[in-house]
């Protein structure tokens, strides 16, 4: 076991680096890039799910003044690789989802273009699509595996054998809804095309892996791409990997070279273009004794993905995990579906799978009179309940207690439906949180002298608002022994080096243990007392796989029902979380809280609702797809406990951006449940579930 | 079909010849080069493009260029001095309330307006005495900044940022 290096400057809360840029609105994103005289392109989208693309006739959109090109499937350019048929623009006349991309206009300015595009006229071959996603098809089937590179299914002991002999079960479904990552900042890509090199401001969470596939998609050497994204208007896994417009922003200034072109997704092409979190269906059954001693554990998630490229959310996989029983079993089987390619979006697999198994242990634990704290301590695991791997560090009865604590648990009825206040039933419920400890290889970072005392730490990593340029910095300058100021940070660049994406709760523990291997390199060659310009640089240190390394949280929630209308507002939400060492608390409370924030967001308003005739989100903008507005969230909470983990990277952090989400939704619907007897087990918390009800 | 117009933005004249379509949010972005007011929507849902015209706050992805000739726009841009940011500003800053920043300048110009409005005595829909001075009450702030989403989920630490910007 080796020791954490003493905090300096981690642990300080300085404010934003980018902050005066941003509350100024002087940085500048994707589409804020300064470039003369661009030209911008806007998109023509499919209107049917499925069919064949028999015609696009493009001869009134040409002849709009300032229309520069109409890229369609009949005049496009062959890409070079088309492995990933998401990113293969033009390159087919099948229809694979309502909202493919089957025509782009390059014109002179944003009116013409949207213009011209409403004039592209297009005909499809309609065939009837099925996007109707339920667990009793038929021709569900089992993935190779799932997101992350874990096992489709496992199975420990005898789940039958451990239900048939608890005298306390549970067998329910619990369903999660279609949602859309939606950051504030539509996906934009500004590119120029010009002599071979190609030149992209991009809203993307890693510059270089943006790079790479567009590249490989473009038949380009990767270092005729630069892609560059210092400041990225919030991802959420959205932004994680290409998707089909960057390649169609490039193939538009590869049409007319020289010229910046400017693609601006709209709100509303967002829904199908960018990917989304699938709906899920989880059937969860657990049994327990008396005591709530839980005996076994089965989790069966069912997913949709679309036809033409497969991505398999990993509902099942946090039930591994969370709580020791002897007989457990994890399914996932998805339906492959005429919609768009669904992809990560905050805590993929986490976010959605601890909804149900967090709801199911509340029933149970209600049904056997055991309180739902105490429950969830009493089936605290040794060690990791399927790989028997010890944890790095578990804290989650910390959690647990510590929340209960602040949060005034000791003085609740546990009975249902027991406090009415002015018209408002009033319940408070529980959670729990985990997310796991994510290494992602392929960072290199170089530190530079560039003066006496000061220093120049140079990584693509990339910051979507979750404080990247001030928090590794931070860690550069504890690893380098000098104070923050001494340090000057840049990411966001491919002329920087190598960095993997920000995604997985990955940033810190990935770039940071490069950063901090960077400076002991620089260290052991140029010592304490450098000269201006020298350099040294790391790759990512290996890690080990000895230890099962997650964070956890406990979220406590306060809901309020209306009696007359089933109105359901969430009062309070208090969250206390065990995530390793925190590098700074300022950054890192917002973190929490906008997870928490998001998380309540999912409990009671957000909905892509699909029409299955014609297989499209109708709800596919603000005004109907409902984020939490200020208005929604009078009071959140987060703390932390005091954790020392050796094992997870140099700083001992455990990531944040997406535990904060996890367990929210269900610490909202056990509350709700609380408050007016009503279990609703589908989201989101509309207020038809506590209508005519006795 | 283009028109000419000017607008004073952030207290600079600038004479801009425009399409009629165009909405002032795009004549700021692609014609001033302003990259404080920004396209979250398109349809007036978000607030992302919140400005003060004229002094009051108004999202300029619903308003076309050649109806405002002559207006006063003024920017998150144009609210600091220089390297001295108006205490609303400051006070995002220090209740680090933002993260990606993309909304933060709609929400700071949004922001000003409040605080002008509730100044002024203008009662919201959470207002309980109708005739009287406004209090300036979080539940007051979170009605009033309800028109400026934030999917990061800032709410929370906006709501102490304009209690304290109005101090």
């Amino acid at each position: 076991m080796t020791d954490l290096r003493r905090p300096r400057v981690l642990g300080q809360s300085p404010r934003r680096v980018d902050g005066p840029a941003k509350v100024t609105g002087t940085a500048r994103y994707a589409g804020d890039q300064r470039v003369v005289d661009p030209a911008y392109v806007h998109l023509v989208q499919a209107a049917v799910a499925r069919g064949v693309l028999t015609g696009v006739d493009v001869s009134a959109a040409r002849l709009v003044d300032g229309v520069l090109a109409v890229l369609t499937p009949d005049n496009a350019p062959r890409l070079a690789s088309t492995e990933d048929a998401e990113l293969a623009a033009f390159q087919s006349h099948d229809i694979a989802f309502r909202g493919q991309v089957v025509a782009a206009v390059v014109a002179r300015t944003r009116e013409i273009a949207r213009q011209a595009a409403a004039l592209v006229h297009v005909e499809i071959d309609h065939e009837s699509h099925d996007v109707h996603l339920s667990a009793d098809r038929d021709d569900l089937y089992a993935p190779e595996q799932v997101n992350t590179g874990a096992a489709t299914d496992t199975e420990r002991g005898d789940v039958a054998t451990g239900l048939a002999h608890s005298p306390f079960t549970l067998d329910q479904t619990y369903t999660t809804a279609w949602y859309n990552n939606n950051p504030m900042e539509p996906h934009t890509t500004t590119a120029l095309w010009l002599d071979g090199d190609l030149a992209l401001f991009d809203s993307t969470q890693g510059v270089h892996t943006t790079r790479e596939a567009t590249a490989k998609v473009l038949g380009l050497e990767p270092r005729h791409v630069h892609v560059i994204a210092p400041h990225v208007g919030g991802g959420f896994g959205s932004k994680g990997t290409a998707h089909v417009h960057v390649v169609i922003a490039a193939m538009a200034a590869q049409a007319v070279p020289g010229t910046p072109v400017k693609l601006a997704l709209t709100r509303q092409q967002m829904f199908a273009l960018v990917g989304y979190r699938t709906p899920t269906v989880q059937r969860v059954r657990l049994g327990c004794d008396a005591d709530g001693r839980l005996a076994a554990i089965a989790v069966d998630a069912v997913g949709q993905t679309s036809r033409i490229k497969e991505f398999a959310e990993q509902t099942a996989v946090p039930s591994r995990m969370m709580y020791a029983a002897p007989n457990r079993r994890t399914t996932h089987r998805l339906a492959a579906l005429d919609v768009p390619v669904p992809a990560w979006m905050r805590a993929p697999g986490e976010c959605p799978g601890m909804f149900g198994p967090e709801v199911a242990v509340d029933e149970l634990a209600s049904a056997c009179g055991v309180d739902p704290v105490e429950f969830r301590v009493r089936n605290e695991p040794a060690v990791e309940p399927e790989s028997g791997k010890p944890f790095s560090s578990r804290n989650l009865v910390a959690c647990l207690r510590e929340g209960a604590r602040r949060f005034g648990w000791e003085h609740r009825d546990p009975a249902p439906r027991a406090r009415e206040e002015d018209g408002w039933l009033v319940g408070t419920g529980v959670a729990a949180s985990t997310y796991p400890v994510t290494r992602t290889p392929g960072s290199s970072a170089t530190i530079r002298c560039t003066g006496p005392g000061r220093y120049r730490v140079r990584i693509g990593a990339a910051d979507l608002g979750t404080g990247t340029w001030t928090s590794l910095a931070q860690v550069a300058a504890d690893a380098l022994g000098v104070d923050f100021g001494d340090v000057e940070l840049l990411i966001g660049d491919t002329s920087l080096p190598r960095a993997s994406v920000a995604g997985g709760s990955s940033g810190i523990t990935s770039w940071g243990s490069t950063v901090v291997a960077a400076a002991e390199a620089f260290r052991e060659e140029f010592g304490a007392d450098p000269a201006e310009g020298d350099e040294a640089g790391a790759e990512m240190p290996e890690g080990s796989d000895e230890y099962a390394m997650h964070a956890f949280g406990a979220q406590f929630a306060e809901v309020r029902v209306r009696v007359d209308t089933g109105e359901v507002r969430v009062s309070r939400l208090l969250g206390v979380f065990a995530v390793g060492r925190v590098v700074n608390p300022r950054l890192a409370r917002s973190q929490l809280v906008g997870g928490m924030t998001m998380g309540l967001s999912m409990a009671l308003h957000e909905h892509s609702v699909v029409d299955e005739r014609f297989g499209h989100v109708v709800n596919h903008d603000f005004a109907e797809y409902h984020i939490a507005t200020n208005s929604d969230v009078p009071r959140v909470e987060a703390h932390w406990v005091e954790e020392h983990d050796p094992h997870t990277n140099p700083m001992g952090t455990k990531g944040i951006g997406e535990i904060g989400i996890v367990g929210t939704a269900a610490a909202i619907v056990n509350a709700a449940h609380h408050a007016t007897g009503v279990r609703v087990r589908d989201l989101p918390l509309t207020l038809d579930h506590f209508l005519d009800r006795p | 079909m283009d028109g000419d117009i000017e607008l004073r933005v952030d207290g600079r004249r600038r004479r801009l010849r425009v399409d009629t379509r165009t909405t002032l949010l795009d004549a700021l972005r692609d014609g001033v080069g302003a990259t404080a007011p920004k396209k979250g929507c398109d349809h007036g849902q978000c607030g992302a493009c919140t400005v003060l015209l004229d002094g009051r706050r108004v999202i300029t992805c619903l308003a076309l260029a050649v109806a405002h000739d002559g207006a006063e726009v003024v920017t998150a841009a144009g609210l600091a001095r220089g390297d001295r940011l108006h205490p609303v500003q400051e006070a995002f800053l220090e209740r680090d309330a933002l993260q990606c920043g993309f909304c933060t300048p709609g929400q700071v110009c949004s922001a000003v307006g409040v605080l002008d409005e509730v100044a002024a005595g203008h009662p919201s829909a959470v207002t309980a005495d109708l005739t009287g001075p406004v209090e300036l009450t979080d539940d007051e702030i979170r009605e009033r900044m309800s028109g400026n989403l934030c999917r990061c989920g800032a709410y929370v630490t906006i709501v102490d940022a304009v209690r304290d910007g109005a101090r």
